[in-house]
């Protein structure tokens, strides 16, 4: 017998009053982790995903967004395909290559895939690697629609471009994403009905990490057929040269192409960013809240513990505990309770970001190992915090009021 | 002399006045004694077995134990004392609800650090001593009342102290049952020479001590 084996021996007698003393703490730290999950990965991938893009300028439906574009919901907007013409018989210089693009989820079976219209040359031209890495504007200026040799030379043989050198996607043939091939089970050659149109698979995309291992990729008139969105697109990626953007090709654009959101992908990091520190404070106001409610919840619990439990702490003072020894009990406990609450705080948010992510997020999230050290280390505070106050009116108590029977 | 008590007074502050609770009360202990201490209920007689090893601390008055003067000492160094040389016995047995038999018996070693082997080897001892050998894993809960008085007996004896302090150890238990525990301090004062200070109502009880206290309101009437 030691004091802490006592204190063990009292946590695990009494299991339920444990889980609703932990309910408060392993909640908030389950949010927080949960949202910090996501949006260390939304900033990444959304990174990930343009530069898997290779243009740098999309046009979008007015008011539909970045994500809009990437979950493709059933009734997500979309903008005349007119405007892929319209951009050819203006003025405006600088428009190197575009790729009108309509995206819907469907079904096929009971899984879930994107299904994307493509047009293949077009595809193939705007899809230059144009910068060498990251996202930052100053890139941009590497790869003005350089060529493929161009990439090349910069060292970037990369499987986007062999990827996208498909010159011909015939009607009812289609590209597959590593992993709808892998769910579907889908071969070079084989078939695939999507929405009771039979197409051939020509090619099994390589794996690129991103939301296109999640696609099929048909040709855009079968695409709009099928889905009875004819000269619709969900997009227009364009190839723009970097001096005609920053000479004002956008707000040229703008002008021709009514209810549209032209952007560049810079401005589309850059708002996720912004999203991503707004999303930073919110978590720290969190933090702050947790503290506080977790704090006096689990006060709450060992006050109600050392009260229930007045008369052994009356008993083991007459026994020769001193003070420190009830302090040892309680705070142990705390430490207890907050190593648990920390860790089991870390395991339900990160399930939840992982499950949740992409639902939510369309974003495919990964246990950040590192928030499992910052959720023990906040919530081991948090217990300590609370318990503090109540564990030294314990230690203080009156030992021979609370030896006689109740 | 072991323990001496010299002018001791408690008093209680209360809206309607001061009680004195124990008014000038003086007694001595010799080793091996049994005392009983008697005397109406409201008495003073639980003030009196808690004060002297400060579970209550006195309003005035000195007590000294094994040449030591322990009135005016720390709660540190009084818990000190408890913890080596003093065991309680109370009327309400007072075990530690969520452990075993064993486990309890064991919270006196604990408390002086003794090593884990050793806890359980002197707990088993004193628990056969106690006959209650084949209880060791029960909890408190699943024993008699009698059987739960004799592990707090147990408990009070394992860290071999100097003195027992009981108070009315047996008013919760039945006639034969109390005899029983009786006859066990008994033992234990004659065969380990332990001190024994023992409250109590009942006259059977009183007259197993070697030596009476009785006290009407506060104050020593017949020692
Ligand atoms: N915490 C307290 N506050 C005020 N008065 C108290 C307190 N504790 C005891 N007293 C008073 O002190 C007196 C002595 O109490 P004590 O408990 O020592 O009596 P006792 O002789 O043990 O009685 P019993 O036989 O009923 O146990 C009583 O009058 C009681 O009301
Ligand atoms: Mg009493």
């Amino acid at each position: 017998m030691t004091i802490s084996k006592l204190v063990f021996i009292e946590l695990w007698k009494r299991k339920s009053q444990l889980i609703t003393g932990l309910l408060a703490i392993t909640l908030g730290i389950a949010v927080i982790v949960a949202i910090q999950s996501v949006s260390v990965v939304s900033e990444q991938n959304v990174a990930r995903n343009l530069d898997n893009l290779g243009a740098n300028i999309l046009v979008l439906p007015q008011g539909a967004s970045i994500d809009d574009y990437y979950t493709s919901d059933i009734d997500a907007p979309t903008l005349p395909m007119d405007y892929v013409e319209r951009i050819l018989n203006s003025t405006i210089a600088g428009v190197d290559n575009m790729s009108p693009k309509l995206t819907r989820r469907v079904k096929v079976g009971d899984q879930s895939v994107v299904l994307t219209g493509i047009l293949p040359k077009s595809e193939i031209a705007s899809k230059p690697l144009w910068q060498t890495s990251g996202l930052t504007g100053a890139q941009l200026t590497t790869a003005c629609a350089p060529n493929k040799t161009a990439n090349i030379s910069h060292g970037l043989e990369d499987e986007k471009l062999k990827r996208k050198a498909i010159d011909t996607l015939y009607s009812d043939d289609c590209l597959a994403g590593s992993q709808v091939a892998n769910r579907l089970k889908l071969r070079v050659n084989g078939r695939i009905n999507i929405m009771g149109k039979e197409f051939k698979v020509v090619k099994i995309l390589p794996e690129t990490g991103t939301v296109d291992d999640d696609r099929v990729f048909a040709n855009l008139k079968d695409v709009q057929k099928l889905l009875k969105i004819e000269n619709q697109v969900s997009a227009i990626e364009i190839m723009g040269c970097c001096n005609a953007i920053s000479e004002g090709l956008l707000s040229q654009l703008r002008n021709i192409l009514p209810d549209t959101r032209v952007t560049t992908i810079g401005q589309i990091v850059s708002t996720q960013i912004e999203t991503n520190h707004l999303m930073k404070k919110v978590t720290l106001v969190m933090l702050i809240i947790i503290f506080f409610v977790g704090g006096i919840s689990i006060g709450n619990y060992i006050w109600a513990n050392v009260n229930e439990r007045k008369r052994e702490i009356g008993m083991l003072r007459m026994m020769g505990a001193d003070r420190s020894a009830i302090y040892k009990m309680f705070l142990l406990k705390a430490l207890i309770l907050g190593v648990a609450g920390g860790i089991l705080g870390y395991l339900s948010g990160t399930l939840a970001g992982v499950v949740l992510g992409p639902y939510l997020a369309g974003i495919i999230v990964k246990p950040v190992f590192i928030y499992l050290l910052w959720s023990v280390l906040f919530s081991v505070a948090i217990a300590l915090a609370g318990s503090l106050f109540p564990t030294y009116l314990a230690a203080r108590f009156d030992p021979h009021t609370n030896l006689q029977e109740d | 002399m072991m323990l001496q008590g010299e002018n001791i007074l408690k008093q209680y502050h209360h809206k309607g006045g001061v009680i004195n609770a124990l008014d000038h009360v003086s007694f001595t202990v010799e080793k091996g004694d049994f005392v009983t201490v008697t005397g109406p209920s409201g008495s003073g007689k639980s003030t009196l077995l808690l004060s002297i090893f400060g579970l209550i601390r006195l309003s005035s008055g000195t007590i000294v134990f094994d040449g030591r003067r322990i009135d005016n000492i720390n709660d540190r160094q009084l818990t000190a004392i408890r913890k080596i040389s003093v065991g309680y016995i109370l009327q309400g047995f007072a075990l530690i609800p969520y452990l075993t038999t064993i486990q309890n018996v064991m919270i006196p070693l604990a408390l002086e650090k003794v090593p884990g082997k050793e806890q359980v080897k002197r707990a088993s001892e004193i628990l056969d001593y106690v006959g209650l050998a084949d209880r060791m894993e029960h909890l408190p809960g699943e024993l008699s009342a009698g059987q739960q008085q004799r592990v707090a007996i147990a408990r009070s004896i394992v860290h071999r102290p100097k003195i027992i302090m009981a108070d009315e150890p047996t008013g919760n238990l039945d006639p034969s049952l109390s005899l029983e525990i009786l006859d066990f301090l008994k033992k234990i004062n004659q065969e380990n020479n332990i001190t024994i200070m023992m409250v109590t109502h009942s006259p059977v009880a009183a007259e197993y001590g070697t030596r009476k206290l009785h006290l009407n309101d506060g104050r020593i009437i017949k020692s």
